[in-house]
């Protein structure tokens, strides 16, 4: 049977911001449906990954292939490509001057070239899906973390991009709040979402993930089964940065 | 409600009374007093007499209000004008690719004269020097030749004003317009400039009040406004009076202006704590 060509292909990809390497060398297969979770400690290029495959950094050298074609060539529009890609940050960056809706129409509007009928009418059903349908006329500063993160979840999905790439989306929420938008990504990936995530959360990458990947130094030190990475690593350093994380919490 | 919270009701409200007691008796002090200075100065009878002499000012009072008219109308014109030369001056200095290169070198060459300008010597430059070219189809009315020099300057102003505004937009907006794949243009227009106008609200406002009595300037080219209007008044009437009065409607005339930029500083500073 032949392989399926995977959704996302990372190839030997490397990053430096001036003298200082981010990333050294990342090699990532995701197949389709598949949720991958990124572990490791601050600064270990988790993040800078994520950016560099939405084209929001600029790669040094090496691949990324989406669907099998080279969107890391400088020659390519990158515009167009990200259309394939949806991402959540950290900090939600909602634009604060749109309603919910407004947020999660935008992009099928003005880029998908829906008309605004249909992108509201799809807008409302994907907040009512994210439990916000009561707020869909609400500017995102009179929303809880919890709530505009999932609105920036909808508004990421709207336009249904092929991949969707969560940047520690539930690093800057309160701990009460982190449940929400977990079970949230729990139904995406459910439903067969592909998924990359960056993430601390080390329950929720056991329960959900297919593939943990332990980024250390710009690179991934150890992949496989969430069950065998987290549980039973091979690598030390993988065993000690789990030590740390489970001994600080 | 316990007598404790009673109390302490009843302690904030006198202390409440107490502070506009002593306002209102530090002001009527505080205006006697400056009455007294002023009206007791050996100059004051000649000085009430050329300056606030209220039968001249009464007189003046049309023929300053006509010119005041002419002021505002400029000052509308103007407005809209620099608003859009302002921000199509913002726009082309963050248009980005070498094609835009002559324009955003001219944009900043423009900022950095026209800023740097003294105002007067702008209006002298226009009002006097173009007609001096002698070009057919150039007005040369001095309403219009003034109009253009503060258009020409306050531009200069205005886009920088909008820059700042642009600019104070955060990185993460850009990068989440980005990653849902709207192009530069479509960023600008949808995402970064409605939040940079927002922003920069109150300190436009305060840049057109500061045009709304330089307006007052296009006298020195002939046009008859307020202030050239009472400069007439004056010289016919040996008495300084009509200057007063006209700086009086100039300042009731920013008085709305002014407290406009207050309310709108006020809603972003709210807008942004809640954020």
């Amino acid at each position: 049977m032949n392989q399926p060509v995977p959704v996302l292909s990372v190839r030997g990809l490397t990053k430096a911001y001036h003298d200082r390497a981010v990333l050294t060398g990342v090699d990532l297969d995701v197949a389709e449906h598949q949720v991958v979770v990124l572990i490791g400690a601050s600064g270990s290029g988790k993040s800078t990954l994520l950016r560099c495959v939405d084209l929001l950094e600029d790669v040094d050298d090496g691949q990324i292939l989406l669907d099998g074609r080279d969107i890391s060539d400088p020659r390519i529009d990158a515009d167009e490509a990200r259309q394939a890609m949806g991402m959540v940050f950290q900090s939600f960056n909602l634009f604060p001057h749109m309603t919910a809706l407004a947020n999660v129409a935008l992009a099928p509007r003005v880029v998908h070239g829906s008309s605004r009928r249909d992108a509201e009418e799809r807008g409302r059903e994907l907040l009512s899906r994210v439990g916000l349908s009561s707020h869909a006329d609400s500017y995102p500063d009179k929303l809880s973390g919890g709530q505009q993160q999932r609105v920036a979840i909808a508004r990421a999905l709207a336009y249904e991009p092929r991949l969707l790439l969560l940047d520690e989306i539930t690093s800057a929420l309160d701990p009460e709040l982190v449940g929400e938008v977990l079970t949230l990504v729990g139904e995406l990936a459910a439903a067969g979402r592909t998924i990359v995530m960056a993430t601390h959360e080390m329950a929720f990458a056991r329960d959900v993930a297919d593939t943990v990947c332990f980024l250390d130094g710009g690179r991934i030190v150890e992949s496989g089964p969430a069950a065998e990475v987290l549980t039973t690593p091979r690598e030390d350093r993988t065993r000690q940065f789990l030590q740390r994380f489970t001994g600080g919490r | 409600m316990t007598t404790a919270a009673l109390d302490r009701v009843a302690y904030r409200q006198s202390r409440a009374r107490r502070s506009t007691l002593i306002a209102l008796v530090s002001t009527v002090v505080f205006a006697a007093v400056l009455l007294v200075a002023v009206t007791s100065s050996p100059g004051w009878p000649r000085v009430r007499e050329s300056f606030f002499n209220l039968r001249i000012g009464w007189d003046s009072l049309p023929a300053l209000l006509e010119g005041l008219w002419l002021n505002v109308r400029v000052l509308i014109v103007c407005q809209v004008l620099i608003l859009i030369f302002g921000l199509g001056l913002a726009a082309v200095r963050t248009l980005r690719g070498p094609v835009w290169f002559p324009l955003r070198a001219l944009a900043t060459g423009y900022v950095d004269l026209f800023r740097g300008l003294p105002l007067l010597i702008c209006l002298y430059l226009v009002g006097f020097g173009l007609p001096g070219l002698r070009l057919s189809g150039l007005p040369n009315d001095p309403v219009l030749l003034g109009g253009l020099a503060l258009v020409l300057i306050y531009s200069a102003y205005v886009a920088e004003v909008f820059r700042a505004g642009i600019e104070s937009v955060h990185p993460s907006q850009l990068a989440a317009a980005k990653s849902l794949g709207l192009n530069h243009r479509r960023t600008m227009q949808l995402v970064v400039l409605p939040q940079a106008t927002r922003r920069v609200t109150p300190a436009l406002l305060n840049d057109f009040v500061a045009l709304q009595k330089d307006c007052g300037l296009i006298s020195v080219l002939g046009a008859v406004d307020a202030v050239r209007a009472a400069q007439i008044q004056a010289a016919t009437t040996y008495n300084f009076t009509p200057y007063v009065v006209a700086g009086l409607l100039f300042v009731a005339l920013a008085i709305p202006s002014a407290r406009l930029a207050d309310w709108a500083a006020n809603r972003v500073a709210t807008r942004q704590g809640a954020l």
